[in-house]
Formats: C-alpha cells, structure tokens, sequence
C-alpha cells in the first residue's frame, strides 16, 4: 500500500502546484484590492458595473443558443452513428470526433477564412456557427456512446408492447439517452462560458465574451478584478456540473430506494 | 380443428450471413396450448420465438395468425407479447410504469389502467412493490413483473424466451408451477423457449425438439420421453442407453449381442436400427439364469431417489441402470429389458454418402476437402460421383491440419461399446464416426479415411446436362 501511495506522490505535487495553488491564489486575489487588502468591493463592481454584468448575461445567452443548437444537430448524428443499419461502419464515427484532434485555434482560424472565401459577415451569426462547430464533436460523442451501449432488448420490449417507431423513441430511447444528454450539455455548455478567442476571431472584437473581460482585465495589469471574475465563472460552472451530475447519476442508477 | 389453430408456421427458413439457422420449418400451435421449443443452444428456437414475435422476417415460408399471413406485420402490430430472457424491464420507469407501458400506449382511461395493474400484480404476487424501481428487484422479482408486463394486455399468446434461466434452482422450480397454474388460470397459449429439457417435460402439453433448424420431433411430453424418434430426441431428453440394432423381424430385434422381443413393428427385416432403453426401465437382479443379459458392476453412485450404476454385460456392451437397490461394484448381476420398454428407432443413415467431384484419377473432393483414392478409371477431373464410406472407416485426428477435411464433434453418443460422433463440417452437415477413442464435444479434429475404404460411384449425369459436357469433349 505504501510503495503504490509513492507512486501518487508526482501527481500530487503536480495537482497541488498547478491545480489547487493557482485556484487558491485566484480565490485569494479576488477578495484583495489592489494593495493587498482584504475587500469585496470586486464583486460589487461587477453586480454594479452594467457593462461587465452586460457581457456576463450575453455570454450566458450564446453558450445555450450553442449548447441548445449542439443538442439539436448532434442528438439525430448521434443516433444515426449509433444506428448499425444506418451505420454500419465505425469509421464514420472517427470522422466526426477527427475534429477534435486538431487544435481549436488552428479550426477558429480556418472557419475565419472560409466565411471572407464565401463573403460571410464576420460577427454574432459566425460566432455561433463557429461554437457549434468547435464544440459539436463533445455533444456526439456521449451521446453516442449512450446510445450504442444501450440494450436492444429494451427497444424490442417497447415494440413487443404496442409501441410504434415513434413512441418507441419518445418514450424508451430518449429517456434511456439522457445520461448522455446530460454530459454532452456539460461539455459543450462549460467550455462555451469561457471561451475568448474564437469570440476575438470571429466576430474581429465586435463582440464581448465574459472569457475576454477576464482576459483583458489581466492582460491589463487588473489581477484582482480578473480574478474575481474568474471565480464567478467558476462558481457557475461548478454549479451546472452538480445540476448535471445529479441528473447522469440518478438516470443511471435510478432512485435512491 | 383448423379453428383451434391459433399459430401456423408454413415451411418457415431464416438464413443469417449464408447460414441456414431454420430450416423448412412447419409447425400448428393450437390455441391456449403451453407449446415449449426444445433444443440445445444454437438450435435455431430462440430464431423461432422471434419470427412469431417479429423481430426478425423470414427469408421463406409464413407465419400465420388466426388464418391471416403476420409475416409482414410489425412487432407492435401483433396481438402478442414477449417475456424476454434477461427480463427488458424499463430502467427509467418504476413497477407500476413498466407493466402499465402498454396499456398507456393504447390510451386506455386512467381507472382502467390503475385496476388492471393492480389486478396483474396481484396475480404474480408483487402487490407492494408498485413504486419499487426495478433495479432494486430481486431476479425472481423482476421476472415476475416482466410476466406482469406482458399479460396485462391479454395477449392472444405469450411468448417466453428462456424466461427461468437466469433463476437458481429453487427458485426456478417455484416459478415453474407458478408458470403452469397461470397458464391454466389465464388460458392464452404460450409458447416457451428453454434448453433445460426437464422444464420442457414439466411444463408443456406439447414440446418441439429442435435440432440444426430442423424439427426433429413434435409431440407430448410422454411421447417424446417415451418414444423417442431419433438418437438426438433420446439422447436429448433424459438419460438412455441408444445402442445400434438389428431388426431381425417384426417383434424381434437382436442387440447387445441377444434377440429381444419387442413390440415395434413395420422396420423390415434385418434391418439396422438404433434402440433406446431408459435407465430405469432394465431390470437388475442377483439371478442370473433367469436374466436375458448377464455383465458385472463397474460402478455405483447414490443419486438421491436411485442409484445409478454401470453394468458391463459379458458381450462388452456397458449399460447405464438406475434402480432403488444397490448392486456393489465387481458383484455378477443379470438384467432384464421388457418388450415395451425397447423403443426402436429408424437409422437416419448407415454410412456418410455424399456428393463429390474427381479432383484427378485417384483424387476425390467431398464437402470442400480433397481425399486421396484408389484411382477409378477413365475419371477425370471435374465428374461428378457419389463418394460413401463407413462410419468405423473414418479416422480422427487431433490435429486438424493433419485430415483432408477438418470440423468439430457436435453430436456424441455413447453407445455401448463405442461413440457414435457427428462431426459438423457446416452447419447441418455431418460425417458420422464410430469409435472407440475418447473425444469430447467440440473438439477440433481432422477427419482421413484410407483411400481403399472410398467407395466411389459415378453420378449418371442428368439429361439437360449431357449436351454441354459433350461439347466441351
């Protein structure tokens, strides 16, 4: 027992200097002003403050058109892909998460390219269609997965019951499928609250996301400002997380009896 | 009668990837008869159950309902329903959801739906457990509200694919009776899918003894244990000894070395037979003059009602006898078999005979594998010819690579003084072994047979196909 805890030692040095220490220097650096003191005049600055409270609620309002749009377009990919009629290859799979290998800067920059090549305004319209592209493949995906491992059994017993296609679908593959639902709306919604920079690319700085008031408050020299807009971000992220993982885990285990 | 048939099979077939899993099967369920499929894994019934269900098409033949072709009709448009082998229940819905799921589905009034629930759980003893979520069952539990499910729609038949599998003994002997007094209570016909032989005997008025996608035998439980038609239904369903036989003449049928009567008729005259005789129905005694058979112990195990013991007639034959006394080990006994007790059985071949194709004078290929033969004169390649060879003629090997042919033991028999093999090459297709070499069920064996021992006979080609062969001449 002890020789494995040796083991853990490297990670828990990793986890303490570059997780939990930067986390506690931002919760630090939040209730601080700019001298040192202890204050919680940065929150009230941001509740008082129409402009940041202004990107706060618009960069809310993208994250769930985005999310909402990634549900829309990845629930029926994801039931095509997992459909071995309709699919009856795996690679297809691999195409869509293929993706996701490519760093999301390098995707930002080539959605910007091929809005001037077909001469699309940059702005709201493209950042939206540039989220739901990027995050996309994070919806797919656990749904997929839901849906494949999902017993056949269960569909053939509604069918055996009365059930005709579509109410086979309403009422057992979709309830069935929410745990699935459930971690994709968390991998598309959490990262769609903090993203900046393909915000800054594609709509050429015209609009604000909360990401680029946290990041420009640092790059400008507001550490403490920053921070505590950093940690607002992550009390919301947290909290959408619990939301969410109480819903995976009760679809998956049921109730509590 | 053509009323009472609820269920017709019409020369059902089902072919998965080029594989034949039913075969031309035809069969009548009558309605409100408890119809049990019986064959070992593989044997094609829980193909059968889904046919009937429509969860698969088949690729020919019909199923009829009540007179009118269902083949088409989908699964939620069949007035029946399944209980399925690991149950299906509904994770995401409690007890009471899950059995009123169908009922909600053809919008039934609320009442209706409350009274029925109740009265169906009532009826499998789960009264209580209506908000229980189904996870928190128990496997007879859920079993029991997988039942529910499926007859609070009154089917006009229920099918159960292997529904006690999952059970432990007791308890699945419990839901047995339980099983036979609902049919009786609720008089639908259900069709019941099980490999366990015992069950089918229990349970069924009628059983089907499935075997390669065929039908090997239709019939009541005391028919089938009783008469058994071929080795496979006897071996199959209880213990026996199968041993081959030659039917002297009608009532006389001479094996283990003796003439017995007994009471079949009709088999000709010195023709092979295979004969059954249940364990329990041979007599043991310490006399030995007065006994048809005369043989030593060679073992003897208290199986609870019965010892079952081995005897070793003088004639080398050994036999498996179940009696309430026990003979020691080594102790001389005499045995005796009465007429009615002998059930004779036609022999479904005597020898492998099948179509091949000469490869080169002295070369034959039979079922894709290239044996060598004595040369047959003015044979050339590519003539059709009729290859036989016996079963004792055939030699097994260990390793696979080492026979003209390779294929895995699929049927094993004891017969007394040797093993009958079926050796599977494809699905349905066997060459038939005897021998005395131990080998165990699915061994991979390679198959040679001496080239003196291929008999070959040329196929006289049919008409329509002389006028191509003589032209290519």
């Amino acid at each position: 027992m002890t020789k494995r805890a040796i083991w853990a030692l490297p990670y828990q040095v990793f986890l303490a200097l570059f997780v939990a220490l930067p986390l506690v220097l931002i919760a630090l650096y939040a209730f601080q002003d700019a001298a040192g003191h202890f204050t919680f005049d940065n929150f009230v600055k941001f509740v008082t403050e129409k402009e940041t409270m202004n990107t706060f609620v618009y960069s809310i309002e993208i994250a769930l058109i985005t999310t909402v749009l990634c549900l829309l377009l990845g629930y029926p990919a994801a039931y095509i892909l997992a459909d071995t009629r309709l699919n009856p290859s795996s690679v297809t799979v691999i195409l869509f998460i293929l993706p996701m290998w490519i760093n999301m800067l390098i995707r930002t920059l080539a959605t910007v390219a091929l809005f001037d090549f077909l001469r699309l305004p940059l702005g709201e319209g493209a950042l939206i269609f540039g989220m739901v592209y990027n995050f996309l493949p994070f919806m797919i995906y656990p749904i997929y997965n839901v849906l494949r491992k999902m017993d056949n059994s269960y569909i053939q017993a509604a069918e055996d019951l009365g059930a005709n296609p579509t109410q086979v679908f309403t009422k057992v593959t979709l309830p069935l499928s929410v745990p699935g639902i459930s971690s994709g709306v968390l991998m598309v919604f959490m990262p769609t609250i903090s993203t900046f920079a393909v915000a800054e690319l594609l709509t050429m700085n015209k609009v604000k996301l909360f990401g680029t008031s946290i990041q420009e408050n640092i790059n400008n020299g507001m550490w403490n400002y920053g921070a505590a807009l950093a940690l607002i971000m992550l009390v919301i992220i947290g909290l959408t997380s619990l939301i969410g993982d109480g819903e995976t885990s009760e679809a998956e285990n049921g109730g509590l009896l | 009668m053509e009323k009472d048939i609820i269920i017709r099979l019409d020369h059902l077939s089902k072919t998965y990837d080029d594989v034949k899993v039913l075969d031309d099967v035809s069969l009548d369920i009558r309605r409100g008869e408890f119809v049990t499929l019986l064959g070992p894994s593989g044997c094609g019934k829980t193909t059968l159950l889904r046919l009937i269900a429509g969860f698969a098409t088949p690729t020919s033949g019909c199923v009829y309902m009540e007179g009118e072709d269902i083949s088409g009709v989908p699964p939620f448009k069949r007035p029946l329903n399944t209980v399925f082998q690991r149950y299906a229940l509904f994770p995401h819905l409690d007890v009471y959801d899950n059995v009123a799921f169908g009922l909600k589905l053809q919008k039934l009034p609320v009442e209706v739906i409350d009274e029925k629930v109740r009265k169906v759980l009532k009826l499998v003893s789960m009264t209580g457990y209506e908000d229980r979520d189904v996870d928190s069952l128990s496997g007879g539990q859920q079993q029991r509200v997988a039942i529910a499910r499926a007859i609070v729609n009154q089917p006009k038949v229920l099918l159960l694919d292997e529904p006690l599998a999952a059970l432990d003994l007791k308890m699945r002997k419990d839901m047995q009776i339980e099983l036979k007094e609902m049919h009786r209570e609720l008089g639908i016909t259900f069709i019941y899918v099980t490999h366990d032989q015992e069950e089918a005997l229990t349970l069924s008025d009628t059983i089907v003894v499935l075997n390669d996608g065929h039908i090997q035998q239709i019939g009541t439980p005391t028919d089938i244990y009783n008469e058994p038609q071929n080795p496979f239904v006897a071996d199959f369903i209880g213990e026996s000894n199968i041993l081959d036989a030659v039917m002297v003449r009608d009532r006389l049928v001479r094996f283990a070395g003796h003439d017995f009567e007994c009471v079949d008729e009709g088999f000709g005259e010195d023709n092979p037979v295979d004969v059954v005789v249940r364990p329990e129905d041979i007599y043991i005694m310490n006399k030995l003059d007065a006994a048809q058979l005369a043989g030593t112990v060679k073992s003897c195990i208290f199986k609870g009602v019965h010892y079952e013991m081995f005897v070793e007639t003088d004639e080398g034959y050994e036999l498996m006898i179940q009696d309430y006394n026990a003979f020691e080990p080594g102790s001389r006994v005499g045995l005796i078999v009465k007429p009615q007790d002998i059930q004779v059985m036609h022999k479904q071949c005597t020898a492998n005979v099948f179509e091949g194709e000469m490869k080169a004078e002295d070369k034959v290929q039979v079922l894709g594998g290239v044996f060598d033969c004595l040369p047959v004169e003015g044979a050339k390649a590519g003539d059709k010819v009729t290859v036989e060879f016996a079963f004792d003629n055939v030699d097994l090997r260990d390793e696979a690579s080492e026979g003209s042919l390779e294929g895995t033991v699929g049927l094993l028999l004891y017969k007394g003084d040797h093993y009958h093999l079926g050796i599977v090459i494809s699905r349905g297709c066997y060459i038939y072994v005897d021998t005395n070499d131990i080998w165990d069920k699915n061994d991979l064996v390679g198959i040679r047979v001496a080239p003196e021992d291929i008999k070959i006979t040329p196929v006289t080609e049919a008409p329509s196909d002389t006028p191509a062969s003589s032209g290519n001449d």
